[in-house]
């Protein structure tokens, strides 16, 4: 199937460089300590987390640093099949882990040891990428709890179809079965914290194909951080500063 | 800006799903007219300030007449992208042609992406079809471009459907159709590539008044697509692929994989117009109804009949007939056991274009006048078409190009419209091309992207090569060729060395093509599709250009050049101790040819070392030989034909068989042994990705006509095995000695062909090579004109670490695409190699009727196919008049393969040696053909 035209022009009218439309809202759950809601074109998740808080099960406690716990779910209205999906099946385990490790490393945990951190993730809405997606959204909700970190972690996906490098896949290109990079970076310190990719590219290929999904990070990192702008400065109008 | 499109689909489990997808509309889609001066990319502008209209085009329009728009009178076009989608969907091949023309630097095409673009995205309306919908857009896509380019230009739609033509002049786009704007360009010629309107596109009454006589229904109607769907489902209908008898038109077969059989389809009216290569719906004919070909006349219904021929070289040249000792007299029943059925509807078709030439026809008194004439293909598959032209007088001699439009149920022949024409017929040149074009093989001459990946020349090994720790130098060994007198393009060469331990150490050097090609070069690209020289008898098409083919990579003597090596060391039986496989630089020290080689080994007075390497080798090479024989190799026998060519006319002074000479057995043996080692070589290393060459082993029914010439001429033959086969072959000996060789000549055309695939295909089992017997097999030896081999030389080099694997090869479908390309080119240079010979056995036979002894082949009720071994030709002997189907004074004897005269004075057997006479003979204006008569 031809994903890119002659013209240059993806199936859904981006050329291989575009990233999809970006939209960001903090503070979607009340009841949670910090909240997000995060797009990526059609793609929509929301992301919750509660913490650092006391620790649930003593069992899991840890002397010196926080537990971060992570549960991603996809909403059963989420893909276009109202296919029922059971809680805990393999894919949303290994994503729940990815998240949860791309978060603990970024999340300052020492400064908050014998306490817990839980990061809620559910997928509204699922078009590709939700796992970068899920990423950014805990990033937002992460920052908006007020949880030290070292820098924001932005994610952003990367394909390799018609011999073309494409930034940020939609379900249409996702399913093609083409390679599929997903990268999550530190931005600021310029670090990678997440990188996955299950099929075969020549080595040169991939460098190329991973630069392009960590210039998307970045990009994606410059919007984050002008939503938290905006919402900071909200928070200092309300308080009548 | 973004907007989101919304459409319901069936999925496979038949339940409706809603799907959203995202559209992006831009602004910096450009309109593609360099006077522009809103748009700021002129890097893709080409619609020239010179252009007073701009044509935007119909899908319909692409889709008919695309032979037009191939034509340079058409400039200034602007496709949209969603004409280009549509043309995509409904007909791939138009899609590919005009994505030709839109990538031509020299024409004047834009893509317009008005799907994407912010003022020209339309949305479906409630209850609007998709096809109103993309009609709709055109329409708006016209309008955006007539205000964007303002009062300057006109911007003129092009469409033939008369309901979008009359929205767009009521929306204020000036549109047209295609005959209008052609008439209006006032190129008369221009005319003839016009397709002529469908049946479905014209008023009925229109037609009834114009030819009212003519109003016959011929054929039956075509079952509408959703009924031939349920029938297929339901097991009523079958579903293949149509071919039609290369030997008899009116026969086709439809292999359907549903009954497991073959349908055998007898008749035109049966055909229901397929053509040739369509996918079609049949329907089985009631048992009663599976009636037997008349047994198997020369002649048929019409005057077509069987040419002389080259003798087939395989089954898959072979004529295919049905087989009259399983249908006839041994047969109990009355009926054929072949199932036989008629067309019900065509799923796909498979229409292209055809050469060939006008039917001789009275000229009409005016000229220039419309003219109705019938085209008739050069491939007899193929019925005759009909077409309209204005320029008769010009095209009654020449051989033109002809694409079929359609075909209804009220005409006899399909109607269609000129193309081009190639040239005079009769023409060595024209009959030449027509050769090319009919096995699509692309003679132009190469482009400069390709000629700027040449190294410069000259060119000489450089001490960087020389230097290279993965290239060995080789220089000092005595290595010589072996080839045809005359070759340019030498790839392989040879050395052989006695080692102190009484062994020898023996290599097979092959030109390093891939030190040159490298992958995803336009060279690359250009090879790729090529696939591989087409040798004809007058001149070479090469697969890589000219200064590769015959200087850097041809190991000439004494000059250096780099290679691929495969060094065996051998014990004096010839026994493989060890292969080592490396990249080489050597110097060769000869360049013989098979004659000379031949000649060094039997003058027993030579001692130089070169010969002393050639006795060497050749006393090993028969050890090898012997040995694969034992193996179960079949020795085969072609009818290869050599010709001698004048230098200055190229006409062929004359003909003879090929001679293979002991050296080229010689030569050939170290080919197989090399391309053996290779294959083990790749195979071992990469299991999924290497590219091999099988040969099927032939099934029983392909066998068949061999066992019953056999029987009739009191031979059994053994195909339990190819050793068997092998064993039987060489016990098939009579007094006669030519039998033996004409006995595997016929067991040669028994065979399918061998073929090219990608490892990862198949399971080991089928990798065989059956001719060879050999499990494993690949083509290592001719990269310069094999693209087979320059991937093979790659896997090689990934193997032993020297380069990395291309990209490519992890991309299994595309290999196999490759693999068959690679097929199909092959396939192609072959049935090209042997029309250039018939071509010229035509010309040499045209002054010079001859007189000489050929074999009888085939029986038929009226005569007989004869083989005429001196120049490897066969053809149609008649004994009774033409149009008596055999129920004259001979009886054709099935069991005993004999034509008898009724009287019982005279019969003709199998294999027997008759005397004929060839003759150049021409029943009609142009159209010569070789005559053979019996003495």
């Amino acid at each position: 199937m031809e994903f890119v035209n002659p013209e240059g022009l993806r199936l859904d009218g981006r050329r291989p460089m575009e990233m999809r439309q970006l939209r960001a809202e903090i503070g979607a759950v009340a009841k949670a300590d910090g909240s997000a809601v995060f797009e990526m074109g059609n793609t929509k998740v929301i992301a919750a987390v509660y913490g650092p808080r006391e620790v649930q099960n003593r069992s899991q406690q840890i002397n010196d640093q926080a537990l971060v716990r992570c549960e991603y779910s996809m909403a059963n209205f989420s893909t276009g099949d109202r296919r029922r999906k059971p809680k805990g099946d393999r894919r949303s385990t290994e994503i729940s882990l990815v998240i949860r490790q791309t978060m603990e490393a970024c999340i300052l945990t020492h400064l908050m040891p014998r306490s817990q951190i839980d990061i809620y993730v559910q997928v509204l809405q699922a078009d590709g990428g939700t796992r970068s997606a899920c990423i950014n959204a805990a990033t937002l909700a992460l920052a908006d709890a007020g949880i030290p970190m070292r820098d924001l972690v932005t994610s952003c996906s990367a394909g390799y179809l018609n011999s073309t490098p494409l930034l940020d896949l939609n379900y249409v290109e996702d399913s093609a079965g083409g390679p599929d990079v997903t990268v999550g970076i530190l931005p600021k310190l310029d670090k990678v914290t997440l990188l996955q990719m299950d099929a075969k590219l020549p080595i040169d290929i991939f460098e190329n194909v991973m630069q392009l999904a960590a210039e998307g990070c970045k990009a994606i990192a410059n919007y984050i951080r002008e939503v938290l702008l905006e919402n900071t400065k909200q928070l200092e109008y309300r308080r009548g500063l | 800006m973004l907007h989101s499109k919304t459409f319901n689909k069936k999925t496979r489990g038949g339940r409706i799903q809603k799907l959203v997808r995202e559209v992006y509309l831009r602004d910096d889609i450009y309109c593609g007219a360099s006077f522009c001066k809103s748009c700021e990319d002129k890097s893709k502008a080409r619609l020239t300030a010179a252009a007073s209209t701009i044509l935007i085009l119909d899908t319909n329009v692409v889709l008919n007449q695309i032979d037009l728009l191939e034509n340079p009178a058409v400039e200034d076009v602007v496709l949209l992208s969603v004409v280009l989608q549509e043309v995509k969907n409904k007909n791939s091949a138009v899609y590919g042609r005009i994505r030709n023309l839109i990538d031509n630097p020299a024409r004047r095409f834009v893509v317009f992406s008005n799907e994407f673009h912010r003022d020209t995205y339309v949305q479906t309306m409630a209850g609007e079809s998709p096809n109103d919908r993309n009609d709709r857009a055109i329409r708006v896509a016209s309008r955006w471009y007539q205000s964007h380019l303002g009062d300057a230009v006109k911007v003129l739609l092009i469409t033939n459907d008369r309901e979008n033509k009359r929205k767009a002049t009521e929306e204020g786009v000036s549109a047209e159709t295609i005959e209008s704007y052609v008439k209006s360009l006032g190129q008369p010629a221009l005319l003839d590539l016009l397709v002529q309107p469908a049946s479905e596109d014209v008023i009925m009454e229109e037609v009834e008044d114009m030819r009212p006589s003519k109003r016959k229904v011929v054929y039956p109607e075509h079952k509408p697509m959703s009924e031939i769907t349920s029938g297929l489902t339901k097991g009523i209908y079958h579903q293949g692929k149509i071919r039609v008898n290369r030997y008899n038109p009116f026969e086709a077969y439809v292999g359907s994989e549903s009954i497991g059989d073959e349908i055998v389809i007898y008749g035109r009216g049966n055909m229901n117009r397929a053509f040739d290569g369509d996918v079609v719906a049949v329907e089985l004919l009631p048992q009663d109804q599976w009636h037997e070909e008349k047994s198997l006349s020369i002649v048929d219904e019409e005057d077509d009949e069987e040419d002389v021929h080259l003798v087939p070289g395989s089954a898959d040249d072979a004529p295919r007939t049905t087989d009259p000792v399983s249908s006839s007299t041994s047969d109990t029943s009355p009926v054929s056991s072949r199932p036989s059925g008629c067309v019900v509807g065509i799923i796909k078709r498979n229409w292209h274009s055809y050469c060939g030439s006008l039917e001789p026809m009275p000229m009409p008194a005016g000229s220039g006048s419309l003219v109705n004439a019938l085209f008739v293909s050069k491939d007899r598959r193929i019925p005759k078409i009909r077409i309209q032209t204005r320029q008769l007088e010009n095209l009654l001699d020449k051989r033109i190009i002809v694409a079929v439009d359609s075909w209804d149920r009220q005409s006899r022949y399909p109607s269609g419209h000129y193309v081009r024409s190639i040239g005079e017929i009769g023409d060595r040149d024209t009959e030449t091309e027509l050769v090319l074009i009919e096995n699509d093989i692309d003679a132009r001459p190469f482009s400069t992207q390709v000629l700027a990946c040449l190294p410069p020349l000259p060119w000489s090994v450089s001490s960087e090569d020389l230097n290279k720790s993965n290239r060995i130098d080789l220089r000092h060994l005595h290595v010589f060729s072996v080839d045809p007198p005359g070759c340019k393009d030498i790839d392989d060469a040879l050395h052989c060395t006695m080692l102190p331990t009484g062994n020898f150490e023996v290599g097979v050097h092959i030109a390093d093509v891939t030190n040159f090609v490298h992958p995803g070069t336009p060279l690359d690209d250009e090879a790729t599709q090529r696939g591989t020289s087409v040798y004809l008898v007058e001149r070479r098409i090469d697969m890589l250009p000219k200064p590769l083919t015959e200087d850097i990579c041809s190991l000439r003597a004494d000059v250096e050049r780099l290679a691929f090596s495969v060094i065996w060391e051998m014990t004096p039986e010839a026994e493989i101790i060890s292969t080592k496989y490396t990249k080489s630089v050597i110097k060769s020290c000869a360049a013989l040819s098979y004659v000379e080689a031949q000649a060094r080994m039997d003058d027993s007075r030579l001692v130089d070392p070169v010969t002393k390497d050639l006795r060497n080798m050749n006393a090993l090479a028969k050890i090898m030989r012997q040995r694969r024989i034992q193996r179960g190799a079949l020795t085969l026998a072609s009818a290869e034909v050599k010709f001698q060519i004048d230098t200055e006319t190229h006409d062929p002074l004359d003909i003879g068989m090929y001679q293979i000479r002991e050296a080229n057995q010689m030569v050939e043996e170290f080919m197989l042994a090399a391309n053996v080692s290779v294959a083990e070589k790749i195979l071992k290393e990469f299991p999924a990705c290497s590219l091999l060459r099988r040969h099927p082993t032939p099934t029983k029914e392909m066998l068949e006509p061999l066992l019953r010439t056999a029987a009739a001429v009191g031979l059994t033959l053994d195909f339990s095995s190819s050793k068997a086969l092998a064993d039987s072959l060489d016990r098939a000996v009579s007094d006669d000695p030519y039998f033996n060789k004409l006995i595997r000549i016929m067991a040669t055309r028994c065979m399918t062909q061998a073929v090219y695939f990608c490892s990862g295909e198949l399971s080991p089992p089928e990798f065989l090579h059956y001719g060879l017997a050999a499990p494993l097999y690949t083509h290592f030896t001719s990269p310069i004109r094999r693209y087979a081999d320059v991937i093979v030389h790659r896997l090689l080099a990934a193997s032993i670490g020297i380069y990395k694997l291309p990209t490519i090869f992890r991309d299994r479908p595309q290999l196999t695409s490759i693999a068959d390309n690679l097929n199909y080119r092959h396939r192609n240079a072959q049935m090209a190699s042997r029309g250039s010979v018939e071509l010229h056995t035509l010309i040499y036979f045209r002054n010079r009727p001859t007189d000489t002894e050929a074999r009888i082949v085939k029986m038929r009720s009226n005569g007989f196919i004869v083989f005429v071994p001196k120049f490897g030709i066969e053809g149609p002997v008649y004994l009774a008049p033409r149009g008596d189907k055999g129920g004259g004074e001979w009886f054709l004897d099935d069991q005993q393969q004999r034509i008898k005269k009724m009287d019982g004075s005279i019969s003709y057997g199998i294999l027997q040696a008759v005397k004929i006479h060839l003759e150049v003979v021409e029943p009609q204006p142009n159209r010569p053909k070789l005559q053979l008569t019996l003495v």
